[in-house]
């Protein structure tokens, strides 16, 4: 269950975004997965509840984007979408690939509720 | 402040709790951030890589699930390269000292880790673990990681190798089933071979195809503890990449 230990990086990184923008409130908190990160969708989500008890993010939702795996291939240059693993060209089968999504884990992008409206 | 570089990287500082705001009707904003999720842990490994490379030390990382053998793959090396190349190890463990024990009745100095809960080392666990260290003077630093084929594939701990290994008795099917952990290594050692004759389901041909479906490109070594031609070749990949870090810090 390092998707804790995940949960608690990305709460960590939430709470700085909320201090920088003088947040009162995180509404919603999306990251994006893909399975060569070593990360499950479904056990971050049974995480991160735990992790976000007591913290500026408690009550925001958290939105999990999968990304599928895709290669190239060097062979015949196809992009195609590929199993974790079977990391071949969908187009060829070789298995000269690079893979081009797939690794990522990134907190891409958080809804704040601040104080006040802002002044121009 | 870390003792070796006088860096302000202590142990993991307690986080301060922000709690949440009553709700009331506020300015709502979207906040295009876009990090690595483990970037506190990526920038604390790329600090610990400063470590090994100030002292010249190659750091390699061992994974694997429970029981495949790193701990007895350690106790061999160190026994084959005595007077040869000095070494230390880091053991992580969820609970008990004995991989260090064994690990310092070889001679070596161990520190070890224990996680409690944590299935994995962490770069942080890492670093706090070198202030208990001499690596002056140390040739390799071995960082035997949690058992576990899943968890510590996430982590980078900042070390310049990472090894996994795959035991006869586990099945030649486990690099499918864990394709991150095998895809993300830089060696892979097939060990206990000494059981072949025993298991005849384990294919060491599908093993390797296995490991090729995951993307795996590096070296792939069969080997038993006991010695042979496959515990030659590991020990001669390890000199040679003794060699070329020495070239590199040169
Ligand atoms: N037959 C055979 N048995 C081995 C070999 N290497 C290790 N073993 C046995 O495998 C068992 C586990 O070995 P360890 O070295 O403790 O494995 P480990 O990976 O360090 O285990 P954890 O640290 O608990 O994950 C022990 O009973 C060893 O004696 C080998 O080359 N051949
Ligand atoms: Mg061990
Ligand atoms: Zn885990
Ligand atoms: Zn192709
Ligand atoms: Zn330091």
């Amino acid at each position: 269950m390092h998707e804790l230990a995940v949960c608690q990086a990305l709460i960590e990184q939430v709470e700085r975004v909320a201090r920088d923008n003088a947040a009162r409130r995180i509404l919603s908190i999306t990251v994006s997965v893909g399975p060569l990160s070593g990360i499950e969708a479904k056990l971050l989500e049974h995480a991160y509840p735990l992790a976000a008890a007591g913290t500026v993010a408690e009550e925001a939702r958290l939105v999990v984007v999968t990304v599928p795996v895709r290669v190239r291939c060097r062979s015949c240059r196809a992009e195609t979408e590929a199993a974790s693993n079977r990391l071949l060209c969908g187009s060829c089968n070789d298995w000269h690939v690079d893979v081009i999504a797939g690794e990522e884990m990134l907190l891409q992008r958080v809804e704040i509720e601040t104080a006040d409206e802002p002044v121009h | 402040m870390c003792r070796d570089c006088g860096c302000s990287l202590g142990p993991a500082a307690a986080r301060a709790p922000f709690a949440a705001q009553p709700a009331t009707k506020g300015h709502i904003e979207s906040i295009e951030v876009i990090t690595a999720i483990l970037d506190a842990n990526d920038r604390i490994a790329a600090h610990n890589r400063t470590h090994f490379d100030g002292h010249g030390v190659l750091a390699v990382n061992l994974m694997s699930s429970p029981g495949s053998g790193k701990t007895s793959l350690l106790e061999a090396t160190i026994r084959a390269l005595q007077g040869e190349l000095r070494l230390a190890v880091i053991e992580g463990d969820l609970a008990t000292e004995n991989d260090a024990a064994r690990i310092r009745a070889c001679g070596v100095p161990a520190v070890q880790i224990t996680t409690g809960n944590a299935c994995h080392l962490d770069a942080q666990m890492v670093h706090d673990a070198l202030q208990d260290l001499p690596l002056d003077g140390l040739d390799v630093l071995f960082v035997e990681n949690v058992g576990n084929l899943v968890c510590p594939a996430s982590f980078d701990l900042g070390v310049h190798r990472n090894l996994t290994l795959l035991s006869v008795p586990e099945g030649d099917d486990k690099p499918a089933k864990y394709p991150v952990m095998f895809r993300g290594a830089d060696l892979a050692l097939i060990t206990k071979v000494d059981l072949l004759p025993h298991i005849e389901e384990f294919s060491v041909e599908r093993a390797r195809d296995s490991l090729r479906q995951v993307g795996f490109r590096g070296d792939i070594i069969e080997l038993t503890r006991r010695g042979g031609p496959g515990f030659e070749a590991w020990l001669g990949w390890l000199r040679g990449e003794v060699t070329a870090r020495r070239a590199a810090a040169a």
